[in-house]
């Protein structure tokens, strides 16, 4: 199992780890329902050295990325981000990801862990198969170390690490810029539903930064945060993730993906993709909550009128909203919000309630 | 740290506790232990009263914000009385789970049986063996 360089840190933090794609990952330092407040509250700090890196670069890399993401970059500036997918030719998604657009032949992916190995083979073959040229494609997952800060006091603790301000940095925008001297990738994004940043730092350099966030963020409410509070976080947040909700057999029509998909260009799996918003789908993922006892869980089967008609992708108990919740692939019939659907609980049947995502919205002061 | 495991009360290798009420019946529930592996429970299945359960098959369900864990009979019997009160305060499993977290009480098919359960000494050298 693979390991990020903060594991011995994790470790003396008192870490539950666990296995994550093949990474030994810390779940939680303190307890999920702890963590999860304190990023909705305070701020979290997440170890995502684990996720993939993949730089793009070169004069072809523009035309190349624009073939195999299903996002259009045109009008894409140095210093943002975008969220996108890499598609096959059935419109199946291989992977979500975010585009850095670092500079003009340059770019930069960010992966799931689990997937990047994957994305890597399908590119490069993209490259041979097509024939593209002028684009170098690099993993730079190992040299990258990488830290999710989270939370309402995420830039007032990290601001005092950084050279540049980062008042000026909305949303999917990033700076490069210089934590103690060395050279580091700002972005304001996230994975939880918080204001937040994404910091990328040498590897080597990634155990200092943790610590000295964790210094200056501390007094300040700052906790670090697993991998545990991250899942009830995203979910909150109605964010899907990669094995639960979408994997090759997934269009991004039939999650929450359409807004990623610009049918306009011509990208691999587009073709695929414009006949099916012709014809329509037939299943769709939904949000749902559960009104009778109990907490739905991945793989159990929603039901109307006794009849399966989908299936949870992800569910838990939400600590904010002190209720069950949860994700499901729904027939498309059954997928409007207030539909009475059930959910197969082991040898009951609880009632739950189709709902619009995302289950939570943070407040823009 | 866990707290001391009582020792008025029989242990199972699966982390349920027994008490022997004297009168045929038990009580159970998770050991300090178990709730300290889960943390967080948010909820909690209780068995129907009547219920006939064997030793080592499933009494209750546990849950947490990550987990479902399944909770073994430590006896075999009648379920003839459930602490209603986990169903709104699942919680009290881990603020005092050798106590006001009980999860059922069962009378006994076989007193016997109890003889197959770990004395809170043999359990608490279980647990340093496992790691703990």
């Amino acid at each position: 199992m693979q390991r990020t360089p903060l594991y011995d840190r994790n470790l003396k933090l008192g870490a539950r780890m666990i296995d994550f794609g093949g990474w030994e990952m810390p779940v939680r330092y303190t307890t999920v329902i702890d963590e999860h407040r304190t990023t909705r509250e305070a701020a979290g700090l997440f170890d995502t050295c684990h996720m993939g890196e993949i730089d793009v670069t070169g004069p072809g890399s523009y035309a190349f990325l624009q073939r195999v993401l299903s996002r259009d970059l045109a009008g894409m500036t140095n210093g943002r981000m975008r969220l996108s997918l890499l598609t096959d030719h059935r419109g199946g998604i291989i992977d979500d990801l975010t585009v850095y657009r670092l500079g003009d032949d340059r770019y930069r992916l960010v992966t799931n862990a689990a997937t990047k190995d994957k994305d890597l083979i399908w590119l490069r073959r993209v490259v041979q198969e097509e024939g593209f040229s002028g684009v170098e494609i690099a993993d730079v997952t190992d040299r990258t170390g990488k830290l999710d800060l989270q939370g309402p006091r995420s830039a007032e603790i990290l601001q005092s690490l950084v050279a540049d301000s980062l008042s000026e940095l909305k949303f999917y925008d990033f700076i490069e810029t210089e934590i103690h001297g060395l050279g580091a990738v700002v972005s304001r994004s996230g994975y939880t539903g918080e204001d937040g940043f994404e910091v990328y730092v040498p590897a080597e350099a990634v155990g200092k930064v943790w610590d000295k966030l964790l210094d200056t963020g501390t007094p300040l409410g700052l906790k670090p945060a697993g991998l545990g509070a991250r899942d009830t976080l995203r979910l909150e947040a109605g964010m899907m993730l990669y094995g639960n909700e979408i994997n090759e057999s997934v269009t991004p029509f039939e999650v929450v993906y359409g807004w990623t998909t610009d049918l306009k260009k011509d990208f691999i799996g587009s073709e695929a993709l414009r006949k099916q918003k012709e014809q329509g789908i037939r299943r769709k993922l939904t949000g749902f909550e559960l009104t009778g006892r109990g907490i739905a869980r991945h793989g159990y089967a929603v039901l109307k009128n006794g009849r399966v008609i989908g299936e949870v992708t992800s569910g838990t108990f939400s600590p904010t909203l002190q209720k069950a919740i949860g994700m499901a692939f729904v027939l498309v019939e059954y997928s409007e919000p207030g539909t009475q659907v059930d959910i197969r609980i082991r040898d009951n049947r609880a009632e739950a309630r189709v709902v619009p995502l995302p289950f939570y919205k943070r407040k823009i002061v | 740290m866990a707290k001391q495991n009582p020792a008025d009360r029989r242990y199972s290798r699966e982390h349920e506790w027994a008490k022997d009420n004297g009168d045929g019946t038990i009580t159970m529930g998770i050991t300090d232990y178990a709730q300290e592996m889960l943390t967080d429970i948010v909820y909690v299945e209780l068995p129907a009263l009547g219920k006939k359960v064997k030793q080592g098959e499933t009494i209750a369900v546990v849950e947490s914000v990550k987990s479902v864990s399944d909770v073994y009979s430590p006896v075999s019997g009648e379920v003839i009385a459930v602490n209603g009160v986990l169903e709104n305060k699942p919680e009290l499993i881990n603020q005092d789970a050798f106590g006001e977290g009980w999860i059922a009480k069962v009378r006994m098919d076989d007193p016997g049986e109890l003889n197959n359960l770990l004395d809170a000494t043999a359990y608490t050298s279980f647990l340093q063996d496992i790691g703990h």
